[in-house]
């Protein structure tokens, strides 16, 4: 390259030293490296869920056979989900507490529908690691609050499945859920 | 390649000329693991576990690759394709827990390894390089036996896919969407244990990759030995081969005298019988515990059961245990001390002797139940574990009085040293 970076060649534009091929150097390597970057998009996309993953979006769940103080597990995105029929001393248990001296601050009733509020449907994924907490099945241990406990790490839920004690920190989440009739609902 | 009085290569044959000067690659082999690498002769036991670790590792691609000759990555058939190795294949079963104990033995020399360098300093200037990329090594091996342990798509392996990426779930904000991401779904499936799969095949590559800057990295200074004192002049020294070559084939054996006698004779010792139960994502087996070799790190995760000021407990869990491995990478400056070895430190010695003792707790607190005592005892062992990095030892290393250091390795070995003051520059 000998007449590299010369004065004298006739690409330079008069005066300021900047040369036709410097605008050329840097509209390549720029046009290169949005390219280069932009590729990664796919190859970074497509790790996330993929379409028949979405697709699995909601579920109907026949709540019928659910006495109070029964529960019963269904699957809501290939993970349990909780239908709890509570008794009316689990619910007075639930509105005994002071809502603000909660971890996550909610009440039984935001957490039920209006009408329904023995009708507690969580997601059955404890808000820690996402283990499964127990206290669904009969039998099951459901923690120093009556609700459910995850054996995983030490979580105790309460009876409207908030977080009362242990490393977990939220309320076992409420799925986006509806009745479709008395003993019918669609989550999801 | 560290000393002027190192073995030359001089090929004789004339192929081996021929190859010289078109590839030196016996060249390489000669000066970095041969005749060619002088190392100090006061080297003990303890310095043996490198060799022992490259074995290992060496023994797990072998044993991976075959098993994935004969394993299928799909969660319909995963577990099945595991039993049909154990029962089916030919030696299938030999195979798989030559493999799956490797990965413990593998995590027993690297621990080894690692202690033998904070007891004898051998973190410490001009070796940091080597240290650091030994920390990556320790972090790739952490991830790759992870996700080994998912692909048996048994109920330990579902349920440590869920929790291990759950912890990504604690990052603010951006935590769920990322765990979705790593997950390809909303829980362990068929996405995640396929991209497992192909990472834990393409990891120990990496692996092997860092391994060489690792080895390239300590062969600049040469290898530290127990005295800590720098090589002096040839008299400290023998060559690699065949002298410390001899001494890790020896421990070698001993080494696969004990693995074989794990592999034949107990083979499911350190493993869970839950992992022999088909992945089931509606129930959570009662007790869940990482592999072994994780559980330090895990205790430290669930000792923190309390909202640490504004940051959550969950949240600070995780950072936690992570921490507690990347605290390493500061140890070369955290540690002030111009003495490497803790032989010549007695107020280092007794820590480190203390932190052997933590460590040993956390490791057995990590696979205790989620109950107190342990959780307790988990928070105080945490404690002293971070307490002993960042408050313990810069305050020894400014405050001790060292013993005296002998004057060369020679005069360590020997009692005396005859040519003394030959010090080669640098």
């Amino acid at each position: 390259m000998a007449h590299d970076a010369g004065t004298d060649t006739p690409e330079l534009i008069a005066g300021d030293g900047v040369r036709r091929r410097d605008f050329i150097n840097i509209a390549a390597v720029s046009a290169a490296g949005v390219g280069g970057a932009l590729t990664l998009i796919p190859l970074i996309s497509q790790m996330a869920p993929s379409a028949d993953v979405l697709a699995e979006s909601s579920v109907e769940i026949d709540l019928s056979q659910i006495k109070p103080g029964q529960a019963i597990k269904g699957i809501f995105r290939k993970q349990p989900v909780f239908l709890r029929n509570l008794t009316p001393h689990e619910i007075s248990e639930a509105d005994k507490v002071a809502v603000s001296s909660l971890r996550d601050p909610q009440s039984l009733a935001e957490r039920t529908k209006p009408g329904k509020e023995n009708w507690l449907i969580t997601m059955g994924v404890c808000t820690h690691l996402g283990c499964v907490p127990l206290g669904a099945g009969e039998g099951e241990v459901r923690g120093e609050f009556g609700g459910y406990f995850c054996p995983c790490h030490g979580s105790h839920y309460d009876t409207a499945a908030r977080i009362r004690k242990g490393p977990a920190p939220k309320n076992l989440e409420v799925p986006v859920y509806e009745f479709t009739s008395d003993t019918v609902v669609k989550i999801g | 390649m560290s000393f002027p009085w190192a073995n030359n290569y001089t090929p004789q044959h004339p192929f081996m000329k021929w190859m010289d000067e078109k590839l030196p690659v016996p060249r390489l082999v000669y000066n970095s693991v041969g005749a060619g690498y002088p190392v100090p002769r006061n080297l003990n036991y303890w310095w043996n576990f490198g060799f022992m670790a490259l074995t290992c590792l060496a023994l797990q691609i072998v044993t991976g690759i075959i098993l994935a000759m004969h394993y299928a990555a799909n969660a319909g058939v995963a577990f099945d394709s595991v039993e049909h190795i154990m029962r089916d294949v030919n030696w299938g079963w030999m195979l798989r827990y030559a493999h799956a104990n490797g990965a413990s033995a593998f995590f027993v020399v690297i621990y080894i390894h690692i202690f033998r360098g904070f007891y004898y300093g051998s973190y410490k200037a001009p070796r940091e390089m080597v240290w650091l990329l030994g920390v990556v090594i320790f972090l790739l091996m952490m991830a790759t036996a992870f996700m080994g342990y998912v692909l048996p798509w048994g109920q330990m392996s579902f349920w440590g896919a869920k929790v291990i990426t759950g912890l990504f779930g604690a990052i603010p904000l951006v935590g769920e969407p990322i765990q979705h991401w790593l997950l390809g779904g909303f829980a362990p499936d068929n996405a995640a244990l396929n991209r497992f799969f192909s990472l834990h095949y393409l990891l120990p590559f990496v692996i092997v990759g860092v391994v060489v800057l690792h080895i390239w990295a300590l062969h600049i200074p040469g290898s530290s030995n127990p005295t800590g004192v720098e090589v002096k002049s040839e008299s400290d020294t023998v060559p690699f081969f065949p002298y410390f070559i001899a001494k890790d084939g020896w421990t070698l054996g001993a080494f696969l005298f004990i693995y074989c006698a794990a592999v034949f004779f107990a083979p499911n010792a350190l493993g869970h019988p839950d992992n022999y139960i088909p992945a089931n994502p509606m129930s959570t087996p009662a007790h869940i515990v990482p592999e072994w070799y994780f559980w330090p790190f895990y205790a430290i995760l669930r000792a923190f059961t309390f909202d640490f000021f504004i940051v959550p407990a969950k949240l600070m869990g995780v950072l936690a245990m992570f921490g507690a491995i990347l605290v390493w990478f500061f140890l070369p400056w955290l540690d002030k001390s111009p003495v490497r070895s803790a032989n010549y430190r007695p107020l280092y010695r007794k820590f480190f002797y203390v932190l052997v003792f933590f460590m040993a707790a956390l490791f057995y607190l990590g696979g205790a139940p989620a109950a107190e005592p342990y959780v307790m005892m988990s928070q105080v062992a945490a404690f002293y574990y971070f307490a002993h990095f960042l408050i313990i030892v810069p305050i020894v290393s400014s405050i001790e009085r060292p013993d005296p250091l002998p004057f060369s390795i020679t005069e360590a070995v020997l009692g005396h040293d005859e040519k003394p003051a030959s010090a080669p520059a640098a």
